[in-house]
């Protein structure tokens, strides 16, 4: 896998008048990964938006290394198309050939339209989605909602590989994530 | 290169008439009733139809350009296909751009096309229709790149959203529309050129102004 890594200096973030956090840096390299923790509204998916690149923070910088995929609650796939073709349209936009399909069990639901899946189902497709994009870096915002046990040991499993073979995962996250060496930050104590 | 191939292919697919996708022929069959209900209500009089119809089919062509409006950006933006595009470094404008291709593909050769039985039913003859048809290929892609900017600065509005980007559209289509439908009373290519001209500058426009706002939206 190619190098990467993503650091944070020094980031606030503000919504309106509140500020979310300030102060906050964070560093990580190849086969690092951090979890995310923190009540509702504390700002994980702020935090993970600005460390996408999607949006500014109020004060700070983000250096990275290295492609990037984001996976958070919305699937970014079409409704009204079958899964396969939506899948389909990332992998004409990504290249190369379909990946983890029949890993995340979804053989079965490839000519099911989008709009029918199930939250669990939509999670494993935005996973196929994600893992079809071949970056070094993942940023997953809360990817075990609404998943099963099997699947969650499944997204555990992926994630473990992915950090492997040098890759660098973000894990948005208020449930236990169980991975070896697994970073955690507390948004929390950054609040001033 | 193969990126906007794929995002045509994708919009298109979402867009033409009769497609899966939620693409309509509502707004051309919205057109056609303009056309029809235009005769009943100022009565049979052949030369009165005749001298006012050609605009009728402008005034119905603009009207049924505000339909689809709702539907170009918003699904996307709230589906998070932007944010994903922009993790690729594929940049709003080339999305715009696509998009604005793909919208006036799927409504400017079909409301031309659809001219053709208004024309009947308005009653107007061969000369002025090949006039009206002309101004329509000038005019339809200026209405579809006020369509694509308007629809991309009101993306982000929660509710009537979609009515203030129709009340929107109308003062920025008036040029077009007197140039456009003005060529009818002149009988002049002056109007059709001028229409062109307007055309090409909201062309050239329509994506970096879209794409500005679309990034605005994401961002805020």
């Amino acid at each position: 896998m190619e190098e990467c890594h993503i650091r944070a200096t020094n980031l606030a973030c503000r919504r309106g008048d509140r500020l979310l956090f300030a102060g906050l840096s964070l560093a990580l390299g190849p086969g690092e990964a951090l979890q995310l923790a923190g009540a509702n509204g504390i700002g994980k998916s702020s935090l993970m938006r600005i460390l996408a690149g999607l949006a500014r923070p109020y004060s700070g910088a983000v250096e990275r290394q290295g492609a990037l995929a984001l996976l958070d609650e919305r699937p970014a796939l079409d409704e009204h198309q079958p899964l396969g073709e939506a899948l389909a349209f990332w992998r004409r936009i990504d290249g190369g050939e379909a990946l983890g399909i029949d890993r995340l069990g979804l053989e079965a639901l490839l000519d099911v339209p989008v709009r029918y899946l199930s939250t669990g189902q939509r999670k494993r497709a935005a996973l196929a989605r994600l893992i079809g994009q071949r970056t070094p870096i993942w940023l997953l915002d809360e990817p075990l909602n609404g998943l099963d046990t099997h699947a969650v040991a499944l997204v555990e499993a992926l994630v473990a590989e992915h950090l492997a073979a040098g890759g660098i995962a973000v894990i948005a996250s208020h449930q236990t994530f169980a991975l070896p060496a697994l970073t955690r930050l507390a948004l929390a104590e950054h609040v001033q | 290169m193969s990126a906007a191939l794929a995002l045509l292919r994708r919009d298109l697919a979402r867009l033409l008439p009769g497609t899966q996708g939620g693409g309509t022929l509502l707004p051309l069959l919205f057109f056609l009733a303009v056309a029809m209900l235009y005769p009943f209500a100022v009565g049979p009089n052949p030369t009165l139809l005749a001298g006012t119809g050609g605009g009728v089919i402008w005034v119905a062509a603009l009207l049924a350009a505000i339909l689809p409006l709702d539907r170009l950006f918003a699904p996307d933006l709230e589906a998070g296909m932007f944010d994903q595009w922009a993790l690729r470094g594929l940049s709003e404008e080339l999305v715009v751009a696509v998009r604005l291709i793909a919208h006036w593909l799927s409504f400017g050769p079909f409301v031309m096309l659809a001219a053709l039985p208004a024309s009947a039913l308005v009653g107007i003859d061969g000369a002025t229709l090949r006039v009206v048809e002309l101004g329509l290929l000038a005019g339809t892609p200026g209405l579809a790149a006020i369509g694509i900017i308007i629809a991309a600065v009101t993306v982000g509005l929660r509710g009537g959203g979609a009515a203030l980007a129709g009340l929107l559209v109308i003062p920025l289509a008036v040029p077009l529309l007197i140039f456009g439908a003005g060529a009818l009373s002149t009988g002049g290519e002056g109007g059709l050129a001028l229409t062109a001209a307007i055309s090409l500058v909201l062309v050239a426009m329509a994506p970096f102004a879209g794409g500005a706002a679309i990034r605005a939206s994401r961002e805020g």
